[in-house]
């Protein structure tokens, strides 16, 4: 068997009380009856999760991706179905659970590891390495209770990463700490992945999953609705995200909308290419008469991080006259690195700061690599030369 | 049969049964000033209190014990040792899980090593309240050492007993809240219905008596009580220097292993959902 973890057929039902019977008096008024409601959390989930691969789970919220870790992590048992594993299972579902505050650090250290599943000699061994690596050899001897929150996580983190499990188990904890701490965390788990250790992450921030994960699976009310390519599934869930279930409804007085936003490239819709010529259509429609309004355009990652705003105020706020029509945003050399981004648009009055009409995430576009791509990573494509001025 | 897995489960993570146990005791007294002593100045003070009220003004007489010697302090300390054991593991048991939900939530072990830990540190106490208690028998000139093998085996059964009660009850008390209060209550008429602050003898003589009491089975009903037949057996030794009744050795094997399967099965029962019902 080369998958790290099997998930056959695996349902999970939840209950939701109304009023939960915790007290004699109403379990007796309800003839020891609590009143609940049952939802599937997980329906007939099946999963191969492969050896030495970065799988990620995405998702909305309540779509079961945290209830199908916990299963992993046998935190949770299914109601049906049967999940097999190979190997040591480590999961880090809140750092430094488990610890406790009257305890120094010393202790808790080996209190954590040996509930990851670390035997004494081995936390002897790793002791250093968790310590240093979380940075508190000063403090290791105080009561984790006088730790700042994040000298806390820190702690939390360095002994789960430092169990060296078969197979980790993560949910949204990598963004921990300070710049430097999260750093190391990255290289700690790419060194993870070099080692061939199998990960399961469960995260919201697409763009880190799309470059994280070898396999993603999305998953939809409890239901698989694709695995394969991270790419692929990140985009159409990206895609079905932005389709049928908005982050924000549209805002605004609409007496004027913008009806669609198509972004194209030298050679097509939809797409373009880092560092080339790329125009912004922005299609509006109005009922009457809109005066002294203005566009705005904001570029913003799939994880939500605004790139950049472009307003059409600096060349004086116009007139929409009644009907459709259309203005178009030209940008010569696209300063972004390939990925896919999304598009939300503004109408506004400049002059009280009116909103007219406000469309989140009204398109989405796919950057490719330009041909003589220098493999630059990041958000912004630089576009410089590199050039030899000697000593 | 699942209870030989459920076993090894529980063997092969012994160390961290080893460091939840060192957990308990570490932070039991941390941030006071005496520390351990409590756990020897809170038996004291509770057998100066009872030798008062029920020995100096209610006049019980205790039974005489080896070579002649009278002590209610004694006669009583051989029972109220193991009964405050006893309701620690039962009492301090039934809330673990809720104490430790966030554990539970976030980590996987066998669960029932919370349970284990907290008989176990508290059995850590009890033995050493029980030593302390040797050494006092010795200022009296009793010699109680050829016991001390037999008295560790009904150590031994009385946790166990307890263990099993405690394991029913920490599951329940995730789903019943009320199940703690019922307990608190339970264990104080339980106190008073055992042979601690008197001797067994002094129920048998009701019976003979004229009291509204005396037309029940009292004798009968005692036997019934699980209890006497841990105490009863550990003050023969202690205090009577006698070897324990055979047919109460039985029962305590008996009620303990009776314990162990009814509070195992509870558990197992109830354990797959805590998680999610914490």
């Amino acid at each position: 068997m080369d998958d790290a973890m099997l998930v056959e057929d695996v349902s999970k039902r939840f209950r939701i009380y109304h009023e939960r019977n915790q007290s004699l008096k109403s379990a007796v008024m309800r003839r020891g009856r609590a009143q609940f409601e049952e939802f599937w959390a997980l329906r007939d989930v099946d999963l191969a999760i492969p050896h030495g691969k970065t799988f990620g789970l995405v998702g909305h919220n309540g779509s079961g991706k945290s209830t199908l870790l916990k299963c992993l992590a046998r935190i949770l048992v299914p109601d049906s179905g049967r999940i097999t594993s190979q190997g040591r299972i480590s999961a880090l579902l809140e750092l430094g659970a488990g610890f406790h505050a009257e305890l120094s650090g010393r202790d808790n250290v080996y209190l954590n590891g040996s509930i990851l599943g670390l035997s004494r000699r081995d936390i002897d061994a790793r002791f250093d390495d968790i310590v240093s690596f979380a940075g508190l050899e000063q403090f290791i001897d105080s009561p984790v209770k006088n730790y700042s929150s994040g000298m806390y996580v820190r702690l939390g983190f360095s002994v789960a990463i430092n169990v060296e499990p078969d197979i980790l188990l993560v949910d949204e904890v990598l963004a921990v700490g300070d710049e430097e701490f999260q750093r190391r965390s990255l290289e700690k788990f790419q060194q993870f992945r070099d080692d061939g250790r199998t990960v399961v992450v469960v995260s919201h921030a697409l763009g880190t999953m799309q470059t994280m994960c070898d396999e993603v699976a999305w998953l939809d009310h409890g239901r698989i609705l694709g695995v394969g390519d991270p790419e692929d599934i990140i985009g159409r869930y990206a895609g079905a995200v932005g389709t049928s279930e908005p982050e924000a409804p549209d805002g605004g007085s609409c007496e004027a909308r913008v009806t669609s936003v198509v972004v194209s490239g030298e050679h097509g819709a939809a797409t373009t290419v880092s560092g080339e010529a790329t125009r912004f259509r922005v299609e509006w429609s109005a009922d009457e008469d809109v005066r002294d309004v203005e566009h705005t355009l904001t570029i913003r990652t799939l994880d939500g991080v605004t790139l950049a705003v472009a307003s059409s105020g600096g060349t004086g706020a116009r007139t929409l006259k009644r009907g459709d029509g259309a203005v178009e945003l030209v940008v010569p050399r696209l300063p972004l690195v390939a990925g896919t981004y999304v598009v939300d648009a503004t109408l506004n009055r400049p002059a009280d700061g009116h909103v007219v009409h406000r469309a989140d995430h009204v398109a989405e576009f796919v950057v490719h690599p330009a041909a003589d791509s220098d493999g630059s990573v990041g958000l912004v494509a630089l576009g410089g030369t590199w050039v030899s001025t000697g000593r | 049969m699942r209870i030989a897995g459920e076993v090894s489960d529980v063997v092969a993570s012994r160390e961290l049964l080893g460091n939840l146990v060192q957990r308990d005791l570490r932070s039991r007294y941390r941030g006071t000033v005496l520390g351990w002593l409590w756990s020897l100045i809170n038996p004291l003070a509770t057998t100066l209190i009872f030798t008062v009220v029920f020995s100096v003004i209610m006049k019980v007489q205790p039974t005489t014990g080896a070579d002649g010697l009278v002590s209610y302090p004694l006669f009583l300390l051989c029972a109220l040792l193991p009964w405050n054991f006893f309701s620690t593991v039962v009492q301090g048991g039934q809330s673990i899980l809720l104490n430790n939900a966030n554990l539970i939530k976030k980590t996987y072990f066998p669960r029932r090593l919370l349970l284990l830990a907290h008989v176990g540190s508290s059995f850590v106490t009890f033995l050493i309240e029980m030593a302390v208690l040797l050494v006092i028998f010795a200022f009296f000139g009793v010699n109680t050492l050829p016991w001390i093998p037999l008295l560790l085996v009904f150590m031994v059964l009385v946790a166990l007993f307890g263990l099993g009660i405690a394991l029913a009850l920490s599951v329940w008390n995730v789903y019943f809240r009320d199940v703690a209060h019922f307990v608190a209550l339970f264990m104080q008429i339980w106190f008073y219905a055992t042979p601690i602050i008197y001797p067994i003898t002094l129920v048998s003589s009701v019976e003979g008596g004229s009291s509204w009491a005396s037309g029940l089975p009292l004798t009968t009903l005692y036997e019934l009580n699980p209890l006497v037949s841990f105490f009863e057996p550990i003050r023969d030794m202690l205090y009577g220097g006698t070897f324990p009744e055979w047919h109460m050795i039985g029962l305590a094997v008996l009620a303990t292993a009776v314990s162990l399967l009814l509070g195992n099965l509870a558990f197992r029962r109830l354990e797959p959902r805590l998680a999610e019902e914490l």
